[in-house]
């Protein structure tokens, strides 16, 4: 690689240290030894132990793996079937509105849906609620990341399929699911993540009864920043950078664009 | 089988891509259609696959209309020219895939698979990937594949494009013992003229989505029908003139043009290996440069009050004595090609 000049090298220190120092604040802080975010005093799991004792975070953590895990399926069923309909058809409006509601401000999204399902669909905000929800932003993650795998393939290996005979079911099962399985798995962990972590969308499509994590973190800030909220947003942060390396492994064009 | 192809038109958009095209293809034949790129050859080819459908005409095998056919069902082989090879499939699995879409069983697929191995000289590298192997050797895999389901015609788009010209060459002429061994219909595409007519038992020259001649290798290089074929095919120079007098004069050339009224409009096609060049002072022309060309040496002289002319020749022929650039020569003619003149578009001389 060509040799850097210093100050490129410093500009890219600050822009990282702006970017990583406050994750890495409230890592450390999750494991400090005081009611306090003020000093370190100590090493301790204390946090950890208070936050597997916690009811209500349990539950809450119980909800958004499960929303995620159901929403990210849906959704990637549904995208990967809007990407294949995309690349194949090229109808015109599709992409738009497929892509649209994740460039929609989330507050937008999230204010429109609360209407839809109370004053539309007469649905009791919960679970459910959320599910559609989450499905709604993410289908069209899915779809994009499916479609620009499909759009480096080389279209005469689907003719070749066809030409030797296999039926349209056979091509896909044996030819074009294979290959694009990558990018399918890539847009199920990137959903999930976006599941796990949503808050705006989904406080205003949960109602009361239900809480996710974050969720639950917002209400115990509005106390004070515990440091059992460090340890809860610690272990969250853990499990979205896992999946978006998982992500980003699986599918080279998901972070490269395009291979 | 045969293949029949009667009154093909099909356009993309404003762009005819072939226009009322006919042609016939004999049992057991190996055909070229040979023509310059956005000629409608591979279009052509496609729509006998059943993977393009024609706007109107019909495609018959062994005389039987196949236009309802889909491509899976015409029992044709496809040989893309970037080979499409499964590449999550290996070697084995890609030549079985025709065999396994028909249910066939392992057993059937593992012998097949097998043969064709040999056959393609690829035995060993079945459990390979196809990105582990070279371009000739994907293109084989890529034949095998489109061989497994024992199609009776086998279609070749510009099979040997994407590899290196040893290996072309070395794939041409193991394409012409194939089909002696295998004895399938085939066609194949092609912009190379010494592709064609190397490999080929028959070359139907398209242009511009027509075709302008089929016919065996040695008829169309003797006798091209059109003037493109002529221009098209090997190397030439191509005058423009109005015949007078039983002749065409090209500048101090005069080019025989035998029982043609005077004033007619004629286009004189003059191949390289039709003329005859010798040093004399008298001469009409004069050598402006030469070129050795590996064993032949192409020889570029400017007739007087004319333009210039190229010919080209063995490099120890005798008639290459003396001639070297500022010398004057004289030029014969021992055949040339007349044809009414009319413009042809897009077409470059090799000169």
């Amino acid at each position: 690689m060509r040799k850097l000049p210093l100050w490129l090298k410093l500009a890219a220190g600050a822009t990282f240290a702006f970017l990583y120092v406050p994750l890495l604040v409230v890592v450390a802080y999750s494991f400090n030894d005081s009611r306090l975010n003020a000093e370190w005093v100590g090493f301790t799991f204390a946090w950890y132990r208070v936050l597997f004792n916690d009811a209500e975070m349990l539950l809450a953590a119980r909800n958004s793996l499960f929303i995620a895990l159901v929403a990210s399926t849906c959704a990637t069923i549904l995208g990967t079937l809007a990407g294949l309909a995309i690349h194949r058809y090229r109808p015109r409006w599709l992409p738009l509105l497929v892509i649209t509601p994740v460039a929609m401000p989330e507050i937008l999204l999230g204010v429109s849906l609360l209407v839809f399902f109370i004053q539309v669909l007469h649905l009791t905000l919960g679970l459910l609620s959320v599910v559609l929800a989450h499905i709604t932003f993410s289908i069209g993650f899915v779809a994009i990341i499916v479609r620009a795998r499909l759009a480096g393939m080389d279209e005469s290996i689907f003719e070749a399929a066809r030409d030797l005979g296999a039926s349209p079911w056979q091509t896909f099962r044996l030819v074009t699911f294979p290959l694009i399985l990558p990018a399918v798995v890539a847009g199920f962990l990137m959903s999930f993540t976006l599941s796990i972590d949503d808050f705006v969308i989904t406080f205003f499509t949960a109602g009361v009864g239900v809480s996710t994590l974050p969720l639950q973190i917002y209400s115990m800030i509005k106390i004070a920043v515990t440091p059992e909220v460090n340890a809860v947003s610690t272990l969250l942060m853990l499990l979205t950078l896992v999946l978006v390396v998982v992500a980003s492994r699986l599918d080279k064009g998901f972070m490269k664009g395009g291979e | 089988m045969s293949i029949r192809v009667s009154h093909l038109n099909k356009r993309f958009g404003n762009f005819v891509a072939v226009d009322d095209v006919s042609l016939e293809v004999d049992s057991g034949e190996l055909v070229a259609f040979l023509g310059p790129s956005g000629s409608g050859k591979s279009t052509i080819l496609r729509i006998i696959a059943g993977l393009e459908t024609a706007d109107s005409g019909s495609v018959f095998f062994a005389g039987q209309a196949a236009d309802h056919l889909h491509a899976r069902k015409r029992g044709v082989g496809f040989v893309f020219q970037h080979y499409a090879l499964f590449r999550h499939m290996t070697v084995a699995q890609n030549i079985a895939f025709g065999l396994r879409v028909q249910g066939k069983s392992p057993g059937e697929q593992g012998a097949r698979v097998h043969e064709l191995l040999d056959l393609m000289g690829l035995a060993g590298l079945g459990e390979r990937y196809p990105g582990q192997l070279s371009g000739g050797q994907r293109q084989r895999v890529a034949l095998a594949r489109a061989l497994a389901p024992e199609p009776q015609v086998l279609l070749l788009d510009e099979p040997f494009g994407a590899v290196d010209a040893r290996v072309r060459e070395e794939l041409r002429h193991w394409l012409r013992r194939l089909h002696d061994e295998v004895h399938v219909t085939s066609i194949f595409v092609t912009h190379d003229q010494e592709e064609a007519f190397s490999v080929a038992d028959k070359v139907i020259v398209i242009n511009r989505g027509r075709v302008e001649q089929a016919a065996s290798p040695a008829e169309i290089l003797d006798h091209p029908a059109t003037e493109f074929v002529a221009r098209f095919i090997g190397e030439a120079n191509v005058y423009e003139g109005v015949a007078r007098g039983g002749q065409v004069a090209v500048g101090r050339l005069q080019v025989p043009a035998d029982g043609l009224p005077d004033g007619t409009p004629v286009c004189a096609v003059l191949r390289f290996y039709d003329l005859k060049f010798w040093k004399e002072d008298q001469g009409i022309a004069r050598v402006a440069r030469t070129m050795t060309l590996g064993d032949r040496v192409k020889v570029e002289a400017v007739i007087d009050d004319g333009p210039v002319i190229y010919s080209q020749f063995p490099r120890r022929s005798s008639l290459l004595a003396g001639i070297e650039p500022g010398c004057r020569i004289h030029i014969e003619v021992t055949l040339a090609r007349l044809y009414p003149h009319n413009v042809v578009e897009g077409i470059t001389v090799s000169a």
